[in-house]
């Protein structure tokens, strides 16, 4: 799959796969003493602990693979949300009248304009506990202990979808002029087939692209609400939270710069992993 | 125009709406977090910052008092207004947010137009490169690293504060880099495609040199987009400016917005809120008027 990526997307698309198996790996190859409060507490790297240990002596390196699970789930499933919510809206609000289009632009043009991440931080905040009570009541352990967690996905899902929303409706407006949508509609197909059957497969392309650009954003915004300690809480941890944390662990008195520059380095490799390879393929797509 | 006009307090109604129900309907009371109080006193305070009686009689009231101007009382710092908050914290925001917007704009133009210029060369594909880095450092990343650097290594800079005019360069760039590089990659892509229409092909006819093609005929046209951003700019770099005011120590309305969500300091974090927005809205119709001067072939529909 790599071989078929354009030249440029190549490299970034190795350090993407490096970093997502170091991630789901990685952490099983420490020994269990290490995720542990220990005594060396803010250990300078050393050859034992390469990225030195944080303020409870537990390994740095550990922590930072086991917050890129969740910095990398919460990233994957945000995105998707955001892709199915952005997809329907812009097919929906491209192939109809055009009033109807303007005012579901308009909408989007409003949100756009709008403190968005605001709005969720309420939102997560507001809801977090109803949705716990509901779990426990309930009997869903599992849900109980993650629920911050799924609330998270959710919200970064509703909040992301803008950017997709436009280029879909953009493409269905081009699209829908197609004398092969023409033909479909003459051979008396109904509104959802043709949306089904011929607009989303021609949109799958620009819809991929667009996925691999919503994916970093919606880290971002994970590590954004983290870092305000809005987001994952503890004991899960993010890059977020592991940037929060450092970013308290360093002055002039007392410089554990490990403690900031490895969880910036996870997070900007792949930020930009996955900036660069969304970049290309954008570009090799308008280039046809 | 108008219809731009009269959507305004629409949106605005919306919003307050919206973060009314959010806050209210939420568990949990603002005094929760206090140790027991006797059922008196709890009636009382309730009273006082007008949060008893049914929620709907509450709402039409929080409307009236916003209305009148009055943002009402916050109820974690006790017997300070939400206006007096405000008015202290916003023109700290506001002159981090407006430096910052310069910074973004200013750079970004320059690099976009200095890459779209060059197209082919190395240096466009450096300066592309650089932008696409400059994405992927978000200010939670930036802003520690930054400090790290200038102010604890090379301590050419202060770690954080507020008031003189160096405490201000370390979060205005930390906030504005990432959009600085957004609106150049945005210049740079309008400006290569203004750079191969009919106009452009006529100055360079004219005998015109580079430099005048791309700085003063084309940029004007390909600056528009640009323009059209503003405005989620403007929403993105307020968001930001919360992060950024946490990590540099600066009192602005960012560090109360965090706390008065942690505190269910509901009136606190609903004005801050409205604020941002009522001020983001006007900021939007002033772009938009901006948009409609400087291209006269938007027609009014």
């Amino acid at each position: 799959m790599i071989l078929s990526l354009p030249r440029s997307a190549r490299l970034p698309a190795i350090v993407l796969c490096g970093m997502i198996l170091a991630v789901l790996v990685g952490p099983l190859l420490f020994p269990h003493s290490f995720a542990l409060p220990g005594t060396e507490t803010y250990a300078a790297p050393s050859t034992t602990h390469i990225c030195g240990t944080d303020l409870n002596g537990r390994d740095l390196l550990l922590r930072i693979l086991e917050g890129g699970r969740i910095s990398l789930l919460v990233g994957i499933c945000g995105a998707g949300i955001s892709l199915i919510i952005g997809t329907s809206y812009g097919l929906i609000a491209g192939s109809s009248s055009r009033g109807v289009d303007n005012s579901m632009m308009r909408f989007v043009d409003i949100l756009y304009s709008v403190p968005r991440l605001i709005f969720i931080l309420i939102f997560i905040n507001a809801f977090n506990e109803r949705l716990q009570l509901a779990a426990s009541s309930q009997g869903w352990d599992w849900l109980v202990g993650s629920s911050r967690l799924v609330i998270l996905i959710l919200s970064l899902g509703i909040i992301e979808w803008l950017t997709m929303a436009r280029i879909v409706r953009g493409q269905t407006l081009t699209l829908r002029e197609r004398s092969y949508v023409a033909a479909a509609r003459v051979l008396g197909e109904g509104y959802w087939t043709i949306l089904w059957r011929h607009l989303l497969p021609n949109l799958a392309g620009i819809i991929l692209v667009y996925l691999t650009l919503a994916i970093p954003s919606v880290i971002i915004d994970e590590a954004f609400l983290s870092f305000l300690g809005l987001g994952v809480q503890a004991p899960q941890s993010s890059w977020g939270s592991l940037l929060a944390e450092g970013a308290s662990s360093i002055n002039p008195l007392k410089g554990a710069w490990w403690m900031i520059l490895f969880p910036s380095l996870a997070l900007l490799t792949t930020l930009l992993a996955l900036y660069s390879i969304g970049d290309a393929l954008r570009r090799s797509i308008s280039a046809k | 125009m108008i219809r731009r006009l009269a959507s305004l307090p629409v949106v605005l109604f919306c919003v307050v709406t919206i973060t009314f129900f959010l806050i209210r309907l939420s568990p949990g009371g603002p005094f929760d977090s206090e140790r027991k109080l006797p059922p008196g006193i709890e009636k009382q305070l309730l009273a006082k910052y007008k949060l008893d009686g049914p929620i709907l009689g509450q709402y039409t009231g929080y409307l009236k008092d916003l209305i009148h101007g009055d943002l009402r009382l916050s109820t974690k710092y006790r017997n300070r207004s939400v206006n007096e908050i405000m008015a202290q914290t916003l023109p700290v925001t506001l002159t981090l947010g407006a430096t910052a917007l310069l910074i973004a704009v200013t750079t970004g133009v320059w690099l976009g137009a200095f890459a779209a210029a060059r197209p082919g060369t190395p240096a466009e594909g450096g300066a592309l490169a650089m932008t696409l880095l400059a994405i992927s450092l978000p200010s939670f990343v930036l802003g520690p690293l930054l400090i790290l650097i200038f102010a604890i290594k090379l301590a050419w800079l202060p770690v954080g504060g507020w008031g003189s005019p160096l405490q201000l360069i370390l979060p205005a760039v930390t906030l504005a880099i990432p959009y600085a590089a957004v609106i150049a990659r945005l210049l740079h892509d309008s400006l290569r495609e203004t750079l191969a229409e009919d106009f452009v092909r006529t100055a360079r006819a004219k005998g015109l040199s580079e430099r005048a093609v791309v700085y003063r005929h084309a940029l004007r046209v390909a600056i528009l987009p640009m323009i059209s951003y503003l405005g989620p700019l403007a929403a993105n770099l307020l968001t930001g400016s919360i992060v950024v005011e946490t990590i540099f120590h600066i009192p602005g309305a960012g560090g109360f917005f965090v706390n008065s969500i942690l505190n269910r300091d509901g009136f606190l974090l609903g004005g801050v809120v409205i604020v941002y927005c009522v001020l983001l809205v006007i900021f939007n119709l002033l772009v938009d008027l901006s948009y409609r001067l400087l291209d006269r072939r938007i027609q009014e529909t």
